[in-house]
């Protein structure tokens, strides 16, 4: 058994669980996007990012692929950490700007303006269909090809592969094709997030502002 | 075909047939065909055992392999900071005025492929071409039809001469 500390609570877990797992199970919601229950932890995507306190200094580390350690310190929720996801949510945003799923997230972290240019690439590389392909359905029909900026998801030669069944589940998985942003227009590259129709339940007084972008970016006046 | 499948055969062989040795083996697929046909990487995939996609993710990755035919001898201008300032891109027009290519491309002939590299880190030798495995420093717009003229004659250098399957 290891102990650490999450958000100043102390725990105690297994050993070789990690710290997204240890999180998980106190209750306390890191946001993931290239996480999937089932499949091998990647680390891919930085938005699972946390604080990791040593001593006087922090360094940010992906908590889907971090270990537990003894005496470790987590935060989930600092300042740092969240600046930190925050930019990053945006930089995907800026390569996917329809995923429904990003674009939840990003209103639930408080993104009010994308600052980086748009480019629709209409894939993040999260890696969640080709671990799918070859974890789950054992099969390893498609794969990243290239690298770098012409690095892409693609089945060998761009033909259907023989390993390939048809059973659609890499765009069942998929944050971006199968949860499309059906939004018509994006304000700075941003819908605001489909629980945005139905009123937020956390905004304690709400002012009826109409420029809303989620429960945190509502301004709670007390 | 059968006689280009017991070519692979014999070189996914050498390495014992070990998925971490994959990298080794496209090496010398690419030696033998100066490019990985895509017959070579179905068979190095079946040889392996592994999926057809992985070895190509591997052959897409790493620039030192290429998935379309190329030349005899490969052409390779440096254009790092070191040898720009020093006259690289006339070498690089002058390569090109010769044999007629943009960079990325081979010649009709199947004789050269020219190629670019961001740098080489042997910036004391700038501006260099590097032909095959040879380095060329000092080069100079002047001198790029003689380096050529050398290599038009000569056949390249198999990496490992002695796989040669009879047929």
């Amino acid at each position: 058994m290891v102990e650490l500390t999450i958000d100043g609570i102390k725990t105690r877990v297994s050993e070789g669980t990690t710290v997204l797992e240890a999180a998980s199970e106190m209750g306390i919601t890191i946001p993931t996007l290239c996480y999937y229950h089932g499949l091998s932890c990647y680390g891919e995507c930085r938005v699972c990012l946390v604080e990791v306190v040593k001593g006087d200094r922090s360094s940010l580390e992906a908590s889907c692929t971090l270990p537990v350690e003894q005496g470790q310190v987590i935060l989930t929720d600092s300042e740092k950490a969240r600046k930190a996801r925050k930019v990053i949510v945006e930089l995907l945003l800026a390569s996917c700007p329809n995923s429904k799923t990003l674009q939840d997230m990003a209103a639930n972290m408080g993104i009010n303006k994308i600052r980086f240019k748009i480019k629709d690439r209409g894939c993040i590389l999260c890696g969640r269909c080709v671990r799918y392909c070859k974890e789950q359905m054992k099969s390893g029909g498609i794969g990243f090809v290239g690298r770098g900026t012409s690095r892409r998801v693609a089945t060998a030669f761009d033909v259907t592969p023989e390993e390939c069944r048809n059973c659609g589940g890499c765009e069942w998985i998929c944050p971006v094709c199968e949860k499309a942003c059906m939004a018509e227009s994006l304000i700075d590259g941003l819908c605001g997030g489909c629980q945005n129709l139905a009123p937020v339940e956390t905004c304690l007084v709400c002012t009826g502002c109409s420029e809303s972008v989620g429960p945190q970016g509502h301004r709670v006046y007390k | 075909m059968v006689n280009d499948y017991e070519k692979v055969k014999a070189i996914v062989d050498r390495y014992g047939g070990k998925h971490a040795s994959v990298i080794a083996i496209l090496q010398d697929v690419q030696s033998e065909y100066h490019y990985l046909p895509e017959h070579a990487l179905r068979a190095v995939a079946g040889q392996l055992r592994l999926p057809l996609i992985q070895v190509c993710g591997v052959a897409t990755f790493f620039k030192a392999f290429s998935l379309k035919p190329r030349g005899e001898h490969t052409v390779t201008v440096c254009l790092g900071t070191a040898c720009h300032v020093r006259g690289a891109p006339a070498v690089l027009d002058e390569a090109k005025r010769q044999l007629g290519i943009e960079p990325g491309n081979t010649t009709d002939d199947m004789r050269f492929t020219l190629e670019t590299v961001n740098c080489l880190g042997a910036c004391a030798l700038g501006p260099i071409v590097v032909v095959d495995d040879e380095y060329q420093g000092q080069m100079g717009p002047r001198k790029v039809k003689k380096v050529l003229n050398k290599y038009k004659k000569t056949p390249r250098d198999r990496r490992h001469a002695e796989i040669v399957v009879s047929s």
